[in-house]
C-alpha cells in the first residue's frame, strides 16, 4: 500500500484492516496449499503479526525500499507485491515473482521496492545500510526500512550495520518484530540484558517499543518515525512486541511451546482487535464481512491460477546465474 | 605507456573510473587517512578527490563492508568493497556467497549486483597462517562469481576497470608482495582489459606450464631456467579464474602434448585441480603424459623463515617437477 493522505480515520484503519485480511488469507492459503502437497519448500507465516507490516508499510512509498527476513510474505503483500504472482513462486510455477527461482524465502518484487525475503537473518541490515548508501549516492529522496526478527538481535552483523547506520547517519527505519520465538527458542532466554530497545539506544539510536497488535499505534509511530528518517533524522529502531501464532514454519508441530499458550495468544490477535475498532468507529458488520470475503476471494483466485500456471522450462534453471563465465 | 608499480596502476585505474561513473564508490577500512589502504597506494589520497561519501572509510565491520556494498549494487551503484585481505575477507564470506552470488538467480533476474570485492591474497614474508592464504578456488566453487587474480600492473589496472564495469559480482584478488613490483602500464583511461583471457608469459613447445597470479612470474623464471636446458615451457598466466581461458590452454596443449598446472595456494582441492582435471577429461588424445600439478602443502602457512620455504613454490620446484613432464 502506498502512503496515502486518508485524513478519515476510520476509512484509513479499515484500509489497514482490508491488508492484514489480504495478508491472513495468503498465509493460510499457503498452509492448504503446502500440505496438499502443491508447495515443494518451507513456509515461513506470518499469521498473529499482520499489523506490524502492514502499519509500517502503509507510511512508505513505491520508491521507498524494504529488506525482509524468511518470514516476508506480509511485508511483501503490505509493500504492494502482487499476491497472485506470489503463490506462482510458492507453486514454482510461471509467473512466479521470482521466476519460481527462489520460492518462499525468496520472494522479491523490486518493481515496488521490495528487495526482497531473505533466509540468512541479519543480512538485511547490512544490505540495507548499504541500499540507504545508494539512495544518498544517486540523491533520491527515499529511505530503507529493515525487518527483523528477534532472534535476529543475537547476530554480530545486526550490530555492525547499527553502527553503520549512525556513524553514517543513513535514512534507515529498523523494525523489529519481536515475535517472542526464535524458532523452537523463546529468544528472551537467550538473550541478555534489557533487550532489543536498549541495544540500539547504545548506539544513540533513537528506539521505540509498541503492541505490535495493535495496528493503529504501529501506524502512527510508523508514521512519526518515517517522517523523521526522510526528513533527514538519521536511522530510528520500532520494537514492535507480537505473538507467533504458527510454528516457525508450517509444517512446525510446537511441541516447545506451552500448552494452551498459543489460544490465549490468539485473543489478542491483531485482526480481531482492529475490527472491534472499527466496529466501535462507524464501520458495520456487514462491511467487514465484505472485505474479509474480498481478500478470500482474491487469494482463491490467486491459488487457482498458480494451479493453472505451468511449471517453468527446466532449463531456465541455466539463467540469470552471471553473464561472464555464465554456465555452458 | 609508463613504468609503475602495481599499487599505483590499479589506483589510477580506480580513479579514472570514479571519474568516469559518478555511481562508482570505495569502501573499506583505512581508505581516508594518508595510509591510503591495505598495500599504502591503492586508495592514497583518493578521497581528496572524490570526498568521504565516494570513498568511505569504514569501521572494522567485514560483514558490513561487504552487506553494504551487496545493498548499494543492488539499489544501482557500483561499489568496490575492500576487504584487505582474503584472510579477513573470511568474515564476508556469507554477503559475498550467499547474496551477491545469489541475489540475481534467486530473485529471478529483477536485480544485478555489479560489485566488485578485493581481497589480497598471498604469502608476503612473515605473514604466518592468518595474513598469507590463496582462497581463489573457494570463490571459482561459487556459481554467479567471477574471480581474477592478475599478475602484472597493466593487467591488474585493465582488469579492474573491467571488473568495476562489470555487472556480475566480481572477486578481484591482488597479490601482496606484487604491489610493489613494477611493470607497463597504459595511459589511456579508455583501455579496458578482456575478462577471461589468459596471457602467454613466454612461448614454448615442449610442455605448457599454465599458473596466475605472483606464480606466473615464478614460472616465468622458471622457464629461463629450463631454456637453458634445452626445454622449452609455454607459460601461461590465467588471469581470470572463472571464467578461464580453456581456449587458450587447449591450444597450447594441443601444441606441448604436456601440462603443469603451478599454483601458490594448498595444492588439495585447489584450482589447479579443476584445470589438471578439465584438460585431462578433455585433451587426452593431445596429451603424451599424464597432468601434473605443483601447489603448496597442506599446512596453514608458517613463520619462520625455513618452515615458510616448506610452504612455497620456487622456480626450483617448478624445474624438477617440469622435467618430469617433459621426460627429460
Amino acid at each position: 500500500m502506498a502512503e496515502e493522505t486518508i485524513t478519515n480515520k476510520p476509512a484509513r484503519v479499515f484500509e489497514l484492516y482490508k491488508t492484514m485480511s489480504l495478508i491472513r488469507a495468503f498465509e493460510e492459503a499457503a498452509e492448504v496449499a503446502y500440505d496438499a502437497g502443491f508447495v515443494n519448500g518451507s513456509i515461513h507465516q506470518y499469521i498473529g503479526e499482520e499489523a506490524i507490516g502492514t502499519g509500517v508499510c502503509s507510511n512508505l512509498r513505491d520508491t521507498d525500499y524494504i529488506l525482509s527476513n524468511h518470514r516476508g510474505h506480509g511485508h511483501a503483500i503490505a509493500k504492494g507485491a502482487n499476491p497472485e504472482a506470489m503463490m506462482k513462486e510458492l507453486f514454482g510455477r510461471v509467473g512466479g515473482t521470482s521466476g519460481a527461482k527462489g520460492g518462499s524465502m525468496h520472494i522479491a518484487d523490486f518493481s515496488v521496492g521490495m528487495l526482497g525475503a531473505n533466509g540468512i537473518l541479519a543480512d538485511g541490515t547490512t544490505m540495507g545500510v548499504g541500499a540507504a548508501q545508494a539512495l544518498v549516492l544517486r540523491g533520491v529522496d527515499a529511505i530503507v526500512t529493515v525487518f527483523v526478527g528477534d532472534g535476529t538481535t543475537n547476530r554480530g552483523p545486526f550490530y555492525e550495520a547499527l553502527n553503520w547506520s549512525m556513524i553514517y547517519e543513513l535514512p534507515v527505519l529498523f523494525v523489529c518484530e519481536n515475535n517472542t520465538y526464535a524458532s523452537s527458542t523463546v529468544t528472551r532466554s537467550v538473550t541478555a540484558g534489557a533487550g532489543p530497545v536498549a541495544r540500539a539506544e547504545a548506539f544513540g539510536m533513537p528506539a521505540f517499543d509498541i503492541d505490535g497488535n495493535d495496528v493503529l499505534a504501529v501506524d502512527e509511530l510508523a508514521a512519526d518515525l518515517i517522517s523523521r528518517v526522510r526528513g533527514g533524522g538519521g536511522p530510528h529502531f520500532l520494537h514492535a512486541r507480537t505473538y507467533r501464532i504458527k510454528g516457525h514454519i508450517s509444517r512446525d508441530k510446537m511441541l516447545y511451546r506451552p500448552e494452551g499458550e498459543t489460544e490465549e495468544r490468539w485473543k489478542g490477535e491483531p485482526i480481531g482487535r482492529c475490527a472491534a475498532w472499527l466496529l466501535d468507529n462507524g464501520i458495520g458488520q456487514d462491511e467487514l464481512d465484505e472485505a474479509t470475503s474480498s481478500a478470500e476471494k482474491q487469494i482463491a483466485d490467486a491459488v487457482e491460477a498458480a494451479h493453472a500456471a505451468p511449471f517453468p522450462d527446466a532449463k531456465l534453471a541455466f539463467a540469470d546465474v552471471q553473464d561472464i563465465g555464465a554456465p555452458q | 605507456m609508463s613504468e609503475m608499480n602495481q599499487g599505483d596502476a590499479v589506483r589510477i585505474g580506480l580513479a579514472e573510473e570514479m571519474r568516469r561513473d559518478p555511481l562508482v564508490w570505495a569502501l573499506g577500512e583505512d581508505l581516508s587517512t594518508a595510509h591510503g589502504g591495505t598495500s599504502g597506494s591503492q586508495y592514497y589520497q583518493l578521497i581528496d578527490e572524490f570526498g568521504p561519501k565516494r570513498i568511505v572509510n569504514t569501521p572494522i565491520s567485514e560483514n558490513t563492508i561487504m552487506g553494504a556494498a551487496v545493498g548499494a549494487a543492488v539499489a544501482g551503484t557500483r561499489p568496490v568493497a575492500d576487504l584487505r585481505m582474503a584472510d579477513f575477507a573470511m568474515c564476508a564470506v556469507d554477503e559475498l556467497v550467499n547474496q551477491a552470488a545469489k541475489i540475481r538467480y534467486m530473485f529471478g533476474g529483477q536485480a544485478r549486483v555489479p560489485l566488485v570485492v578485493r581481497q589480497m591474497i598471498g604469502a608476503r614474508k612473515g605473514g604466518a597462517a592468518q595474513h598469507s592464504q590463496s582462497t581463489e578456488a573457494w570463490y571459482v566453487h561459487t556459481p554467479g562469481l567471477v574471480v581474477i587474480a592478475p599478475a602484472t600492473p597493466g593487467d591488474a589496472k585493465g582488469l579492474l576497470k573491467a571488473a568495476i564495469r562489470c555487472d556480475d559480482p566480481v572477486v578481484f584478488m591482488e597479490h601482496k608482495e606484487l604491489m610493489a613490483a613494477t611493470g607497463e602500464v597504459t595511459d589511456d583511461p579508455e583501455a579496458v582489459m578482456p575478462i577471461g583471457k589468459a596471457r602467454i608469459v613466454n612461448e614454448g613447445s615442449d610442455l605448457t606450464i599454465v599458473t596466475w597470479s605472483k606464480m606466473a612470474l615464478i614460472a616465468a623464471e622458471a622457464a629461463e631456467l629450463l631454456a637453458a636446458d634445452g626445454i622449452n615451457a609455454e607459460v601461461i598466466d590465467l588471469r581470470s579464474l572463472w571464467p578461464w581461458d580453456k581456449d587458450a590452454v587447449y591450444t597450447s596443449v594441443a601444441k606441448t602434448g604436456r601440462l603443469l598446472v603451478a599454483q601458490e595456494a594448498v595444492q588439495v582441492g585447489g584450482f589447479g585441480a579443476e584445470v589438471a582435471a578439465d584438460v585431462a577429461e578433455n585433451m587426452s588424445d593431445a596429451l603424451k603424459t599424464h597432468v601434473r600439478r605443483i601447489g603448496a602443502p597442506r599446512i596453514p602457512v608458517p613463520y619462520a623463515e625455513p618452515m615458510e620455504a616448506e610452504y612455497r613454490i620456487t622456480a626450483e620446484h617448478i624445474v624438477a617437477k617440469a622435467k618430469e613432464v617433459a621426460g627429460a
